[in-house]
This record gives structure tokens, C-alpha cells and sequence, in this order.
């Protein structure tokens, strides 16, 4: 049996359940309407008689509208005496979605490529956060310790100035600095590098053997050294960023193929014109790995050298102070911007890559 | 066998030697001024020759010389009791035992999380994206308000390190296994389509075979950022155990030996997992006769 059956079957079942624990318990009319409607439909989908005769059944639009439209209607209704029928309904609600995604799946991935490519993830996401609220919410979770999405997002919108600030601190000014002075310094090492065959092939393995240890250790050393202000955040960063890009750049510049090399050869290039019209551009794939790579590396770097001596500012200074207070609706903000900070600039480098690399493979075959 | 004594191990020797080399003149670089400033306040003749030696004597050096930290090491691993709460195989034995539980934690996810999205079109399209979100969140920076939290609850002690591992080590692998249970050549796939075998069967018998190189290769990233996990985890507990512990209470009182001499402890534990994976990985190739990739 393929996944829509399954998801059918178990729909047909839980909403079938859904509805008759409506009788034994009190409900709002809303959800008494939706268990309603999720039975009919899921119920009437099983015979193969009725669904070839109305084929809106078969449309994903259908169950998509549905389902959201159920997941606003619990949302409404969310308070911490959840009952079985509301926990049914909103599970009966998000395997109707999933439903949906599997036909779309089936269709031709053309027809809606904005949906298809975009709307899936989305989706997810949105029942992520939903399963996320009403869990917290229903079962009466504290809030010290998972704080429900909807208190996050308040508490971000009304505190939004000091998550500017601290934003600003960590991210325009210890990452952005630390970034690019690691990556650019290891950018330009690496050309230098390799040019020398025997230095290159001592740096690799040691470099490689680097990058693999815990340098966020040396967070403590740079703000004995550097001061509790950016600086020190800064260098903990470019450390950290340092050797990926070393390495990758090094086995970058390398990757060109031999024929490609000889081709070069036999047109009399000099080294910079086989530096620029052919190993750089074929390191890119590599370069770009490391960028990404460090953009992460960077912020954790700058946001932990913050637990060990910084002003009053910054998101690592914020995350733990609010700790100790126990305010974990502002901790959850603050790693909301830097959750959004991190996926920024991850996008803003694969659409960078994806310009600059546009002859790669990986990019070609998609285009097809 | 000469072949990589001379392209490889000579390379390698010499960049490190220049690496001992470059620090030394750091320790005499960093060290000096306060040195000099000491050598004026007693009014001590002094030579750059005593300058050197002493500046490499710190008890607590800007930047300690590399036999400091070896001496210190060596005074914390084989001169003390291994129950000693300063004994650095200790801290080592309390980091590793978390660091390891995670990163099996981590590879049970990875592998299952990949199995899933490979097997099911709809998971792979809603699950990727936010799997490469999921590790754009900087999980090591808030690493000590979910070890806060979790003792909140009342889960204390290994588990909630590990889970921070686990978080960082599930990443690579999961990212590993889809590429290697994707590798299979669609001729060998048609191979076993016209054997009409069940989909269980085409998975155990080609998908899972050809992505043990790649977990592998994956497996070695995975437990070299589950040390970092674990020493990070251990931060916020109050500094009781731990290769992170150590570090903590080094920058409290600004023993920066100890500092050194745990990080390189550190290194030297992420060097002996990789290796140990590498070990395992060799095994298993020559046992299921895959040549070496």
C-alpha cells in the first residue's frame, strides 16, 4: 500500500473517532462542525464510488483548505482544558495536510512550481509551530520551560529596540567583522600557499585536523587578551572561520582536472591567468562550501565568546542574563533574530553561489 | 612506504615544527612586557637571554610556552589519581562518555531521519529545508540555557550534553546518508526493478550497502563537532566535570596553563575519535570487500 492509502485509512479512523467523542464531551460549535466535516470527508474519500463522482475529493486544494482552516479554528479554541476531541482534530488536521502534499507530489511539480518548491517547506514549518503551540498550551507546559510560539512572537514584537541593539552588537559588528577579516586573510594565505607545493601538502592534513577541534575554547583566552568589547568576539571568529576556508580554498584551487591544466600549459598562460581564468573559478564550489560553513561557525563563535565577559549588550550577553531571570520567552526571541540572522546570510550565499558557479553540475541539471 | 614518509609526513612535520617554532616567539612576544616591567620595579640587570627563560616561567603567562602546558598536562594525566577531580583523564572520561552517548544519539537520528527522506517524496521536500535551518540556529550558543532548562525538569547529568550532541551530530549524517542512499546507479536500480524486488529488499540489498562510505565519511565529521557539543554543554553546570569545566574555572581565576592544557586534551580526544572511526571504517570496507574509496 503507497503513503496516500495509509494516510486515508488512518484519517478514516481517527476522524471516525474524532466524531463520536464529540457526544461525550463539550465542545464550541466551531469544532463541532469541523469533526463534522473531517468525517464526512475522510469517510466518504474510502468508497471509490462517491470520490469518482465529486472529484473535488481528489484535489489537494480541498484537504489543504481544510486542514488550515481547522489548525485557525483549534488555535481559536486553545486554552489549557484541551479535550480528546480537540487533540484528535488536530492530528486528523495535519495528516490531511500531509495528504495534500502527497498528491500534490503526484502531480506534475510544473503546474504549481511556487507551491511545489516554496509552499511544502512552508507547511511544515507552520505545523511545526502549531503542534508547538497547542502542546505547550494543552498540556499546560510552564513556560519557564518551553514557552508557547505566540508569547515568543509578542514578546519580540514589544521588545523589538533591545533585539535591534543586541543585534547590532553581535551581529554588524563582532560577526561581520570577524567574518570577513577570517575569511578574506585565509582567502589570501591559501593563494599564496599554493604556489609551494611542499608547504601545501604539510598545511592540508594539519589544517584539516584543525578545523575539526573545538577552537570555541580559545573564546575565554581572546577575552583575556582582547578586551570584553567586540574585538575579542571578533577574533574568537576569525580563528574559528580561518582554517574551513584555508582547507577548502587549498583543495579548491587543486580541483581543476589535469586536462584542463595542460590546456592552459599549451596556450603559454602565465601563473596569474591560470590563476584567475581557471583555478579560482574552479575552486568556487569549495570556496562557497566554506563561506556557508563559516557563517555559522561565526555567529556561534561571537554569541558563546559573549558568556565569558561582555557590555551590556549583545545577544549572548542577553540569552544569558534572561536565563538567569528566567524570562525564556525573551532567551526564545533573541535566538529567533539569530536563527533569522544565520538563515539570512545562508541565503544570501548559496544565491551568491548560484550566480557566480552557474556553469556547476549541481545547478545545471536542476535548470532541466 | 618512502613514497609517504617524503610527500606526506615530512610536510607535516615541518609545518608543525614551524607551528612550535611561531609560538614560542608569541610566548617571548606576549610575555615580555610584563617581564620587563617586573625587571624595572626590582631593579634587576637583565639580558634578552634571561628575558627568554623567564618569560617562559609564568605561573599565569598571556600566552604559556609549549612545555608549560606539557608539563601541566603531564603533572594532571600520570601523577594523579584517576579519581582525582584534577586529574585530566578524568575530565576527559566525563567529556568523552557524553561526547560518544550523543553522537550514537545523533547517528540513530540521521540515519532514520535520511531513511525517511529518501523513501518518501513528501518528506524530502517539507523536511530538508528546515534540516539546513535547524543547524543555522547557532544550538551551541544556547547550548547552556537548554542544559539550565533541562535540569529544570529534572533531567540532569549525561543526557541533556549528550542531547546537545546528538542536535550538532545529526546533521552531517543525515546529510550524508541521503547522498549515499541516493548513489546507487539508476542501471543498478532498474537491475533490481526487473528482479520485480520489494522496495525493503532494494534498500538492504543496494541502497544501505553503497552509503556506508558515505556515512563514514560523515560519521568523522559527526563526532568531532559532538566533542564540541560536549564541552560547550558543560559550561553552564556549574563547572563541576568536564573538559569544559576545566576551561571555565581556568578563565575564572585566569590560570591560563589550565586553559591551554585543556584544549589541547581536547584536541587530542577529537584526534583519537577521528582516528578510531577511521580504524572502524577500514575494518568494515575490508570485511564487506569494498575497495578502499
Amino acid at each position: 500500500m503507497n503513503m496516500q492509502g495509509i494516510l486515508k485509512y488512518n484519517l478514516a479512523l481517527l476522524s471516525f473517532i474524532c466524531f463520536f467523542s464529540i457526544f461525550f464531551e463539550s465542545n464550541s460549535p466551531y469544532i463541532v462542525y469541523s469533526a463534522l466535516l473531517f468525517a464526512i470527508i475522510s469517510l466518504s474519500r474510502l468508497s471509490s464510488l462517491i470520490s469518482r463522482k465529486i472529484r473535488i475529493l481528489d484535489d489537494f486544494k480541498l484537504d489543504l483548505i481544510v486542514s488550515l482552516v481547522a489548525a485557525l479554528l483549534i488555535i481559536r479554541e486553545l486554552s489549557d482544558t484541551f479535550g480528546l476531541t480537540l487533540w484528535l482534530l488536530s492530528i486528523c488536521a495535519w495528516l490531511l495536510s500531509w495528504l495534500a502534499v502527497e498528491k500534490l507530489m503526484k502531480e506534475e511539480s510544473k503546474s504549481y512550481p511556487f507551491i511545489y518548491s516554496f509552499g511544502i517547506p512552508v507547511l511544515f514549518g507552520f505545523w511545526l509551530l502549531f503542534f508547538w503551540e497547542i502542546v505547550t498550551v494543552g498540556l499546560d507546559i510552564p513556560t519557564v520551560i518551553l514557552p508557547p510560539p505566540s508569547m515568543i512572537g509578542i514578546k519580540f514584537i514589544s521588545s523589538l529596540d533591545i533585539l535591534f541593539a543586541d543585534f547590532q552588537q553581535t551581529f554588524m559588528k563582532s560577526v561581520l567583522a570577524g567574518y570577513f577579516i577570517g575569511c578574506s586573510s585565509a582567502f589570501i594565505f591559501a593563494v599564496l600557499i599554493d604556489k609551494n607545493d611542499f608547504l601545501r601538502r604539510g598545511l592540508l592534513p594539519v589544517g584539516n585536523f584543525i578545523s575539526a577541534l573545538p577552537i570555541v575554547g580559545i573564546a575565554p583566552i581572546m577575552v583575556m587578551w582582547f578586551g570584553f568589547d567586540w574585538h575579542s568576539k571578533a577574533a574568537v571568529v576569525v580563528v574559528m572561520t580561518f582554517f574551513p576556508m584555508l582547507v577548502n580554498t587549498l583543495s579548491g584551487l587543486n580541483s581543476s582536472s589535469l586536462i584542463e591544466r595542460d590546456l592552459l600549459n599549451t596556450y603559454a598562460a602565465s601563473y596569474w591567468q591560470n590563476l584567475f581564468k581557471l583555478r579560482l573559478p574552479a575552486a568556487m564550489p569549495f570556496i562557497f562550501n566554506a563561506l556557508k560553513i563559516n557563517s555559522t561557525l561565526a555567529l556561534i563563535g561571537a554569541i558563546v565568546a559573549e558568556f565569558f565577559g561582555t557590555p551590556i549588550v549583545g545577544i549572548g550577553f542577553r540569552i544569558s542574563t534572561e536565563v538567569g531571570r528566567m524570562n525564556l520567552d525573551m532567551v526564545w526571541a533573541e535566538i529567533a533574530v539569530a536563527a533569522i540572522a544565520g538563515s539570512a546570510s545562508y541565503g544570501v550565499l548559496s544565491l551568491i553561489e548560484r550566480l557566480v558557479t552557474f556553469w556547476h553540475p549541481s545547478y545545471r541539471l536542476k535548470n532541466n | 612506504m618512502l613514497f609517504a614518509i617524503k610527500n606526506k609526513v615530512i610536510p607535516v612535520l615541518a609545518v608543525l615544527s614551524a607551528i612550535g617554532f611561531l609560538w614560542y616567539g608569541f610566548t617571548i612576544f606576549l610575555n615580555s612586557p610584563w617581564q620587563i616591567q617586573n625587571y624595572e620595579k626590582s631593579s634587576i640587570e637583565w639580558s634578552y637571554f634571561d628575558l627568554a627563560k623567564d618569560t617562559m616561567a609564568h605561573e599565569r603567562p598571556i600566552l604559556p610556552a609549549p612545555h608549560q602546558i606539557l608539563s601541566e598536562i603531564w603533572q594532571t594525566t600520570v601523577k594523579k589519581k584517576i579519581t582525582s577531580k584534577r586529574s585530566l583523564i578524568f575530565h576527559s572520561w566525563v567529556t568523552l562518555s557524553s561526547t560518544l552517548m550523543g553522537f550514537f544519539m545523533g547517528t540513530a537520528m540521521g540515519i532514520t531521519l535520511a531513511i525517511f527522506i529518501v523513501e518518501n517524496k513528501a518528506m524530502d521536500k517539507s523536511l530538508m529545508p528546515w534540516i539546513i535551518t535547524s543547524q543555522t540556529i547557532p544550538i551551541l550558543a544556547i547550548a547552556p540555557m537548554i542544559i539550565v532548562v533541562l535540569n529544570a525538569v529534572g533531567l540532569s547529568g549525561l543526557l541533556p550534553k549528550a542531547m546537545i550532541s546528538a542536535y550538532l551530530s545529526f546533521f552531517p549524517i543525515t546529510v550524508g546518508m541521503v547522498k549515499g542512499l541516493r548513489s546507487p546507479d539508476p542501471i543498478l536500480i532498474d537491475l533490481m526493478r526487473t528482479y520485480s524486488t520489494s522496495r525493503l529488499k532494494l534498500f538492504f540489498a543496494l541502497r544501505l550497502p553503497s552509503s556506508v562510505s558515505f556515512l563514514f565519511t560523515s560519521m568523522k565529521v559527526a563526532i568531532a563537532i559532538s566533542l564540541v557539543g560536549a564541552i560547550v554543554g558543560e559550561l553552564p553546570t556549574g563547572a563541576v566535570a568536564g573538559l569544559g569545566a576545566r576551561l571555565l574555572t581556568g578563565s575564572y581565576y585566569g590560570q591560563t596553563i589550565q586553559i591551554w592544557s585543556a584544549l589541547i586534551s581536547a584536541a587530542t580526544l577529537a584526534a583519537m575519535l577521528v582516528i578510531s572511526v577511521n580504524i572502524i571504517s577500514q575494518v568494515t570496507f575490508r570485511l564487506m570487500g569494498i575497495q578502499k574509496p
